[in-house]
């Protein structure tokens, strides 16, 4: 744990250009996050409130898992109304908000443009939530499409829809005025993500009203839909942003522009076809789950490629995730993304998928890309951001501290509850002399585990939504130097 | 320029991939499935599956309440685990087995046992043969309005939230209704109140008790000689 190097690191840049250079570029960049400020702001704290109630319905979903009486008289309530809002809630609401905020504010850095008429991006996320609040509302009161992944009805979507094409139209606009060719690796990533998202979505809810989608090609259509978001839209802004904050928190070019290139060329063409993967082993033509299978392996080339990339660019600098909290965040992240990726194509392998299916080890899965690789990335971005929107640094490393190992061992706990429970019941599962019951019964230690996981996240997001309170209300360290668990240069355990 | 070109290019291509193998191409070959139908000298005699409207309302419950998060409803064969051994059903379900559902709850957890074929009297989720430890009971109408009131007082380590709300608890007024519960212990009502289902619960289990996806198909090896020969 003290392997960090001790020769101070210079981290300032070398400054090549000319004093007056520096500056121009400087006011630049301060006149875009200026523009930016307003919505993304914005975008970062209903995201958060989402993450609140999230963390709330998570809890009593997962509490409801070993004492199936908790709150069950109400309907509301029950378990099955429970859990797909708290599902609608994560990524619909703290993910995909969080994801839109940083998306355009890196589109604004990165294309050097500024962003005229932010109300419209405002308005777009005020509809997005308007949307979400409904549908969620819907889902609670039972009124649910009833497919799984897209419970939000109808109209709630069309909202959603609405909002999101106004965010998703301006973010075009900022890449179609862009004054910095050719596009770095995060905007392709960006770029791909809010392309996909709004057809993806608009495509599958639009199946749940045609007449001529029936049948298992309505679930096929949804567990499309779900991976789309999860593996090609959320993963890409998850991306997008660890290509961004590694360079430049530690100051130095990607390794390798063809790494990234064919990372994600691979990405891009194989993400979109591993969607039935989720009904492996189901009442599907064959042909449709071995070519998700096939593509969820090619799949490997991309996981190689991105994740060498980034942490070659890391390669001597690893002392850094003891000194900057963006980079503790991303660096977590990172390795979460390729720990999620490699458990994701060996579990979609028949022989694995036979015993996994069914059991909490995919749940596992989802909370490893959208908690520990995509949430983490987020928080690490905010900590970046935050400070250039509002103009004072955060108040407290302490603080910060306290969120990334509550979070960091929460999600662990969570991950590693639902993993090892899922393999458990799985491998019972296996013997047919097992009887279903006792096998459920045998389960409920892990969620307990799952229960306590939630508990350090609940604890980690009330830390991390009070700091950024504190920093709305300008309350911070004076602005300039980035607040560091540790000054660059000084050993710190 | 050239560069955003390929870029997008790309981006379009890669999802009207992903699209047409995902979505397009299996709703073209799915999208026509029909019933299978037995004709014996010109005359239907045998048609699966039906279209049965008559259970709607208490399917709607089932997706309203999300039973389906904790109880798929697809078997698999052999191959894919130990769905048959375990007595949810005779043969793998199929595509042609969910053509009148326009949302199939198809599931994707189970955290209860799989339910495509609750209706169907050789349906069990106990062990037998070698295995077994007990006599399964009966699943009729009156078993699976006490399992949904109070799970476990049918099976004691069940892990199934108690449906409380969709049942009544009514003074007795002359007699006992029919449809009242026959509950004990803890869970029984105090003396002279009866529990009796809402409608709600009487729809549902009305649907469960529909559940039976074990019709012989054609396209199901081993399933049925006698309809697999026509």
């Amino acid at each position: 744990m003290t392997a960090a190097a001790l020769a101070p690191t210079p981290t300032t840049a070398p400054a090549p250009a000319a004093p007056s250079a520096v500056q121009v570029q400087a006011a630049e960049r301060a006149a875009i996050d200026a523009s930016a400020s307003g919505p993304v702001l914005f975008f970062f704290g209903s995201a958060i409130l989402w993450l609140l109630l999230a963390t709330v319905l998570g809890f009593i979903s997962s509490v409801q898992l070993h004492s199936p009486g908790f709150l069950a008289d109400c309907p509301i309530f029950t378990y099955g109304r429970i859990l797909p809002a708290y599902n609608n809630a994560l990524a619909y609401g703290w993910a995909t908000l969080s994801g839109m905020g940083v998306a355009i504010w890196l589109l604004a850095r990165l294309c050097r443009v500024q962003i005229k008429i932010p109300a419209v991006l405002v308005t777009g996320a005020i509809f997005w939530q308007a949307g979400l609040t409904l549908g969620i509302g819907q889902i609670l009161a039972g009124k649910t499409t009833g497919v799984e992944g897209l419970e939000i009805p109808g109209s709630a979507a069309v909202l959603m829809l609405v909002g999101y094409m106004l965010v998703g139209l301006w973010g075009a606009l900022l890449f179609g005025y862009r004054r910095q060719a050719p596009a770095y690796i995060s905007v392709w990533y960006v770029v791909a993500a809010l392309f996909w998202f709004p057809w993806t979505f608009g495509l599958a809810h639009l199946s749940i009203q045609l007449p001529g989608v029936t049948g298992v090609v309505q679930s096929l259509v949804a567990a499309w839909a779900t991976q789309n978001f999860l593996h090609v839209f959320i993963t890409a802004i998850g991306l997008a942003t660890a290509y961004y904050l590694i360079p430049k928190v530690i100051n130095r070019p990607v390794h390798s522009y063809h790494l990234a290139s064919t990372g994600f060329w691979a990405f891009i063409l194989f993400s979109g076809l591993t969607g039935a993967v989720r009904l492996s082993g189901g009442p599907l033509p064959v042909w449709l789950v071995t070519l998700s299978i096939a593509a969820t392996i090619l799949l490997i080339v991309q996981i190689a490629t991105v994740s060498a990339n980034l942490l070659l660019t890391m390669d001597g600098q690893y002392h850094m995730v003891y000194h900057s909290p963006t980079i503790r965040f991303t660096v977590f992240g990172v390795l979460s993304f390729t720990i999620a990726s490699v458990v994701g194509v060996l579990a979609s392998l028949r022989s694995f998928d036979r015993l996994l299916h069914f059991t909490f080890f995919q749940s596992a899965q989802t909370h490893l890309l959208l908690y520990a690789f995509f949430s983490m990335v987020m928080f690490g971005a905010i900590y970046y951001i935050l400070p250039r929107l509002v103009g004072c640094e955060w108040l407290s490393s302490t603080m910060i501290r306290w969120h990334f190992l509550a979070v960091a061992y929460g999600a662990g706990t969570l991950i590693v509850s639902l993993a090892v429970g899922g393999i458990a019941s799985g491998a019972a599962l296996a013997d047919p002399g097992m009887i279903f019951s006792q096998v459920i019964e045998d389960g409920v230690r892990y969620h307990i585990g799952a229960t306590l996981g939630w508990v350090m996240l609940a604890l980690g997001h009330v830390i991390f939504a009070f700091h950024f309170l504190l920093m709305l209300f300008r309350i911070g360290q004076p602005g300039g130097e980035p607040t560091l668990f540790a000054p660059i240069g000084e050993e710190k355990h | 320029m050239n560069r955003s070109l390929h870029l997008f290019a790309g981006i379009i291509g890669s999802f009207a991939l992903s699209c047409y193998a995902l979505v397009l191409l299996p709703q073209q070959q799915l999208g026509g499935l029909q019933p299978q139908i037995a004709e014996d000298e010109g005359k239907i005699v045998d048609i699966y599956p039906v279209k049965n409207v008559s259970h709607e309302e208490g399917r709607a419950i089932y997706q309203s309440e999300g039973c389906f998060y904790c109880h798929s409803q697809q078997v698999r064969d052999e191959q894919n685990g130990t769905d048959l051994a375990r007595g949810w059903g005779v043969r793998r379900t199929v595509a042609r087995d969910y053509i009148f559902e326009k949302t199939p709850v198809l599931g994707s957890m189970r955290i209860g046992p799989d339910l495509a074929n609750v209706g169907s009297p050789k349906w069990r989720n106990e062990n037998e043969g070698e295995y077994a430890t007990y006599k399964p009971k009966k699943r009729d109408a009156s078993w699976h309005l006490l399992h949904l009131y109070a799970p476990r007082t049918v099976i004691k380590s069940s892990n199934m939230p108690p449906y409380r709300y969709l049942f009544e608890t009514k003074k007795i007024s002359g007699q006992r209704s029919v449809d009242a519960l026959d509950l004990t212990g803890p869970d029984a009502p105090e003396p002279g109140y009866e529990v009796v289902p809402k409608p709600e619960a009487t729809k549902l289990v009305a649907y469960l008790l529909s559940l039976d996806k074990s019709h012989p198909l054609k396209e199901v090896k081993g399933s049925a000689p006698e309809v697999a020969a026509k």
